[in-house]
């Protein structure tokens, strides 16, 4: 059961993931990152995170992708006209996908070996409890200054956005 | 059912419980909206619904059909996917969040254990949230793929209202949630039990009754009610984001719309009001309430129907008293009270918010748009970031 939920998400997530590039309206490829970020969000339910699974769909799904899909709609930006490929993409282009998907292979492969592999339902430790003692004991400060940071973003932004008002 | 191994019974009774839940749900919604044009009508002081069947009863059937059979129009200029996909998006995570929200405690049939509940989560509450934050996407993308002024602006209205108001609600969820030290609904509901001093709205280091509050002003934003029907706005916007919609699709908002508001509803009961919990407890008497309402409802319909003025009203009013009489004698039936106590109590109180619900669309005007936004983020939220700081602080300080 576990092993076919993962497959369907998995292939799922992978589609939507071509569809983003593919797509030429960027309000379908947005759609597509959504369908990507729900899938992988069951992909984390199925390891067992399930409070990660739930921020995934709140906070990607739910808010983040909700502010691209508004600032598309605000822009009205049109579809994208395709323009033709220069010589070095007709040429490089899928030798160099194939020999970057081997590289990429070729280390998980070292650095994973198969005695670690993943199983359905082996880590329990995905609950709100644990990773709130988590952030807030082992990994405070790196939690505290990941939010400091995030506040000087969106002070930036204000800043920013204030100078284009006046 | 007693040879049946504990895996088929789990089948089974999932089965049932499914078939049983969508079709309440379904009636309710038809009826709600009834509800709701009776009750604004007779704000208004006018009759309302009054044709079709005894006091308009049978209208959201009328309704219905008349929605079914209505042409189904694409008008040309519209992205067609989205433009079809919109209106399922809408109806689905609508109706999804219902499938976790516990309408009575852990009943036994036939000698098992089986919770009144689709299924049990133990982020509940978080499901919900998920579940909700996604519902915006079937306004947005409806308001867009439309290819109409009016729907693009609804949909984008829709859209940075539902973000906005999203914050201040989960603030205003995280303090009855610290309170009760839990994100599992049923346990949740548990730890409110004893009577109304130990609801989250009156109990704790800190009574929940301003998240209460913030909770519900967030809630009507969310679902796009009055007084925030920005994106829908008729005298602006023609109807907003589904102005080009018609048929089904039109009425697939509708019951979006109508379902969202039962879900908040039943969130408010779940973390404010103590769930399925009477007021106060069954050796007080709580559990003669349902009884004595239902009376009182049988015999004002016996007196109505005694003078009744309309002919049909004569034969109406009393085979509704006496159908009133009938349930208040089954409340009384030992056999029954163990799971219908609770449920009367969980409906009384979603009904009483969505009572609230349709009484405010029948007083308040709409918000202005820059109101409406300002409300949100220099008032709304501050105060909801307050309410969760001191609750925060108090729970912390509590042996």
């Amino acid at each position: 059961m576990d092993v076919i939920l993962f497959s369907v998400f998995a292939i799922i997530a992978v589609v939507c993931a071509i569809n983003v590039v593919v797509q030429t309206h960027p309000i379908s490829s947005a759609i597509s990152l959504v369908g990507v970020m729900g899938s992988l969000a069951v992909l984390y339910l199925l390891l067992g995170a399930e409070f990660l699974a739930a921020a995934q769909v709140i906070v990607y799904a739910g808010a983040i992708m909700v502010l691209f899909v508004f600032v598309i709609m605000l822009l009205n930006a049109g579809a994208e006209t395709k323009e033709g490929r220069s010589l070095a993409v007709q040429l490089l282009g899928v030798p160099l996908l194939v020999a970057f998907l081997g590289i990429m292979a070729y280390f998980v492969q070292r650095l994973f070996p198969s005695s670690t592999m993943v199983h359905f339902g082996g880590f329990t430790g995905g609950g709100v409890r644990e990773i709130g003692r988590a952030l807030f004991g082992a990994y405070l400060l790196p939690f505290e200054v990941t939010s400091i940071l995030i506040l000087i973003a969106i002070l930036g932004a204000i800043v920013l956005a204030r100078k284009e008002m006046d | 059912m007693g040879d049946l191994t504990n895996d088929q019974f789990f089948y089974l009774i999932t089965v049932v419980k499914v078939v049983v839940v969508f079709a309440v749900l379904m009636t309710v919604l038809a009826y709600l909206q009834w509800v709701e044009r009776k009750v604004i009508a007779h704000i208004q002081v006018r009759p309302g619904p009054y044709r079709v069947g005894p006091h308009g009863l049978l209208q959201p059937l009328a309704d219905v059909i008349k929605l079914i059979t209505k042409e189904d129009l694409i008008p040309p200029h519209v992205n067609k996917p989205l433009y079809i996909l919109a209106p399922f998006l809408a109806i689905t995570f609508a109706l999804l969040s219902i499938s976790v929200i516990p309408f009575g405690p852990t009943i036994s049939i036939a000698g098992r254990e089986t919770n009144m509940q689709l299924a049990n989560l133990n982020i509940g509450i978080l499901f919900i949230l998920a579940v909700s934050s996604m519902g915006v996407y079937g306004i947005a993308l409806a308001g867009w793929s439309s290819n109409n002024k009016y729907s693009l602006l609804g949909g984008l209205r829709s859209s940075a209202q539902m973000v906005s108001y999203e914050l201040p609600l989960s603030l205003a969820i995280a303090s009855p949630l610290l309170i009760s030290n839990t994100l599992d609904l049923r346990q949740l509901v548990n730890t409110q039990s004893g009577g109304i001093w130990h609801w989250n709205i009156l109990h704790g280091p800190f009574p929940q009754i301003f998240s209460f509050i913030i909770f519900i002003i967030a809630a009507f934003a969310e679902t796009n009610r009055v007084p925030f029907d920005l994106p829908e706005a008729e005298n602006e916007l023609v109807a907003g984001f589904h102005t080009e919609y018609s048929s089904m699709k039109f009425a697939s908002f509708f019951m979006a719309e109508y379902a969202n508001m039962i879900t908040v509803s039943c969130m408010a009961t779940l973390l404010f009001l103590g769930g399925w919990i009477a007021p106060w407890p069954a050796e007080y008497g709580s559990s003669y309430v349902p009884v004595l309402i239902f009376a009182a409802a049988g015999v004002i319909s016996l007196f109505h129907g005694a003078q009744a003025h309309l002919k049909m009203d004569k034969i109406t009013f009393p085979v509704f008293g006496v159908i009133f009489l009938i349930i208040a004698a089954v409340f009384l039936l030992p056999i029954v009270q163990a799971w219908l106590l609770p449920l009367f109590w969980f409906c009384a109180k979603v009904g009483a918010i969505l009572f609230a619900f349709i009484w405010i669309r029948g007083t308040l005007p709409r918000f202005r748009y820059d109101q409406l936004m300002s409300f949100t983020w220099k008032f709304l939220f501050p105060v909801a970031m307050l309410n969760l700081l001191v609750t925060g602080f108090l729970v912390a300080l509590r042996p």
